[in-house]
């Protein structure tokens, strides 16, 4: 297969990443200064912000995956021109996106706030993706490594989790308040444990490359963690809806299905000072550094993940700014991280050109200050949402009075994204202009 | 581990999932407090609620976005009420524009906020915590039923 295509599909990742952390943080000053910025206003600002992220995380987990299966999984793509008509499809599908959020045409569903015709596209990319995908990797005749297994499920329970988000166009679950919300954030969770399939996956994958070993990704301790992963994605997404009054062995069986992440943080608390040992010894290649950075922040992400899926926590901190801290911590620590290792990997690997001393250093200050106030934005929306939480319970402020009382952290995670920002521009700044001198040459 | 395991832990964990689904679409979901409520003005008020993306910035239970209130018992909360909605959806506030909204419109969002509240509790300020981390809260709403 042609390699651009795959540096086509990271150079529209990045794109969509800096524009929708820009589009985050003027949603952030929205919340404190009323009327910022109103040509965009945060009813538009906040689905614009998430659609070009969770574009940011498809766009290269699937560019990714078109390159590493051919290049390294001793596979030919089924097809070279799939490839092509899935990122026009998805460019075509984003754009309308966007212009519907600018013209104010919604389908007002929370993280896909689209109107629903705009899904048709996107399921039929998933499909060709899928198609591609199974086709190639069905003719490999050894034992797969557990990424294969990963990006497998990533995809097909994408497609059909997806699916299900949008079942609320049919009466049977859109009338029915309890039936939608249980059903819409069923699909919510589920589809987010099957973007990390894709992403854990290319972690793996990673790691396997650099250290040039497959023995851990052909381990049973690795299959072991897959399918107990598989397991959360499939069944442990009630923590979202706790107080939803709907059966109550829905939530006893999320909540006992949530407690089952103890095994995933206990291993990792228990390998922690090996693990972190070894990975140090490749420290200076730039993309382990991103990849033991977001181990760092599954510890953090994934202790404050088990923590609000016990109901007696949830029922403080639900509704607060504790979920975003989760939700932000996941997006960014951990996401973001693999997928930024993940370019810094490809981009190399495909121009053949290494970057020099004076591009890793600018992108190894960009990685320090990211991290460091990624950790000042996670603590100031916890923070936010303790005291939401501590408010709300007292009963003796109005929600305005509550906002204002936690106005100062909203403060500190607003200019700490615009520091996040310019540190990200500082770490892309070296492989974009190396795609660019690349196409050039091309 | 063998190949052959692989495949049967796989198949195990995929039919369970849409076994789950569709328990979960029926008996998991059968019993809806506000049904009553449901009318056909309510019905209009919820597409309205999704046309107008009011999700941004308020939430039903707790989920949605933070820059509004939890709007789930609006209609019943000590202080604020069906008129009172009524005078925010007409007229906006500092940090929600005016729609400018029909009195049909406007019913509409009333109706389904009447049953919203009618289905349960949001936020939840007065339960107790079990010793195995699970919570208990008395439904208020049972009453209106």
């Amino acid at each position: 297969m042609k390699k651009e295509i795959s540096v086509y599909f990271i150079l529209f990742a990045i794109l969509a990443l800096l524009s929708g952390v820009l589009i985050g943080i003027i949603a952030s000053f929205q919340f404190i200064i009323p009327g910022f910025f109103n040509i965009i206003p945060f009813i538009k600002c906040r689905p614009l912000h998430v659609s070009l992220v969770i574009a940011w995380i498809f766009l290269v987990s699937i560019g990714g995956v078109y390159y590493y299966l051919p290049k390294y999984c001793n596979v030919s793509l089924y097809s070279d021109k799939l490839p092509k008509i899935h990122l026009w499809i998805f460019i075509l599908t984003g754009i309308s996106v966007i212009t519907s959020y600018l013209l104010g045409i919604f389908g007002g569903r929370e993280y896909w706030e689209f109107p629903p015709v705009l899904a048709i596209p996107v399921i039929l990319s998933w499909i060709l993706f899928g198609y591609n995908y199974f086709k190639t990797v069905f003719t490999k005749k050894d034992h797969w490594p557990v990424y294969l297994w990963m990006w497998a499920t990533g995809i097909f329970f994408f497609l059909f989790t997806y699916i299900e988000s949008n079942l609320w166009v049919f009466p049977y679950f859109r009338e029915h308040l309890i039936r939608d919300i249980t059903v819409q954030w069923k699909s919510n969770g589920s589809l987010v444990g099957s973007w990390n399939m894709l992403i854990y996956g290319t972690a793996i994958f990673l790691m396997d490359r650099i250290k040039e070993d497959d023995s851990i990704a052909k381990s049973r301790l690795a299959f072991v963690m897959y399918f107990l992963g598989l397991t959360n994605l499939i069944f442990n997404w009630a923590h979202h809806i706790y107080i939803v009054p709907n059966a109550p062995w829905v939530r006893y069986i999320g909540y006992g299905i949530s407690m089952t992440e103890l095994i995933i943080l206990g291993k990792l608390i228990w390998n922690w000072k090996k693990d972190l040992t070894k990975a140090l010894q490749d420290f200076h290649i730039l993309a382990v550094r991103f990849i033991v950075a977001s181990d760092v922040w599954i510890l953090l992400n994934l202790t404050l993940s088990i923590a609000l899926s016990i109901p007696a926590i949830n029922i403080f901190t639900h509704g607060t700014h504790l979920t975003v801290a989760h939700a932000m911590g996941s997006t960014i620590g951990i996401n973001t991280m693999i997928l930024i290792a993940s370019c810094l990997f490809l981009i190399p690997d495909v121009t053949k050109v290494q970057f020099n001393k004076l591009e890793a250093k600018f992108i190894s200050i960009g990685f320090w200050i990211m991290n460091g106030l990624l950790f000042f934005f996670w603590i100031a929306l916890i923070l936010a949402g303790y005291f939401k939480s501590h408010l709300v319970l007292q009963d003796k402020l109005s929600f305005q009075d509550i906002m204002l009382q936690i106005r100062p952290y909203i403060g500190v995670i607003a200019f700490t994204g615009i520091g996040i920002l310019g540190a990200m521009l500082m770490i892309f700044l070296p492989p974009v202009n190396m795609i660019k001198n690349y196409l050039i040459k091309k | 581990m063998k190949l052959n395991t692989k495949r049967f832990i796989i198949s195990i964990l995929i039919a369970s999932f849409f076994i789950y689904s569709v328990v979960i679409y029926t008996v998991g979901t059968r019993v809806d407090k506000g049904e009553k409520w449901i009318t056909e003005q309510s019905r209009q008020g919820k597409l309205l609620f999704q046309k107008k993306n009011c999700i941004a910035c308020h939430q039903i239970y707790g989920l949605g976005g933070f820059m509004g209130p939890d709007l789930t018992n609006v209609i019943s909360a000590l202080g604020k009420g069906p008129d009172f909605a009524k005078v925010i959806l007409s007229n906006g506030t500092e940090r929600m524009p005016n729609y400018h909204l029909s009195e049909n419109e406007i019913d509409a969002f009333i109706a389904f906020f009447t049953y919203t509240d009618k289905t349960g509790i949001s936020p939840v300020k007065d339960f107790n915590i079990n010793y195995n981390g699970t919570v208990n809260w008395k439904d208020k709403n049972e009453k209106g039923n």
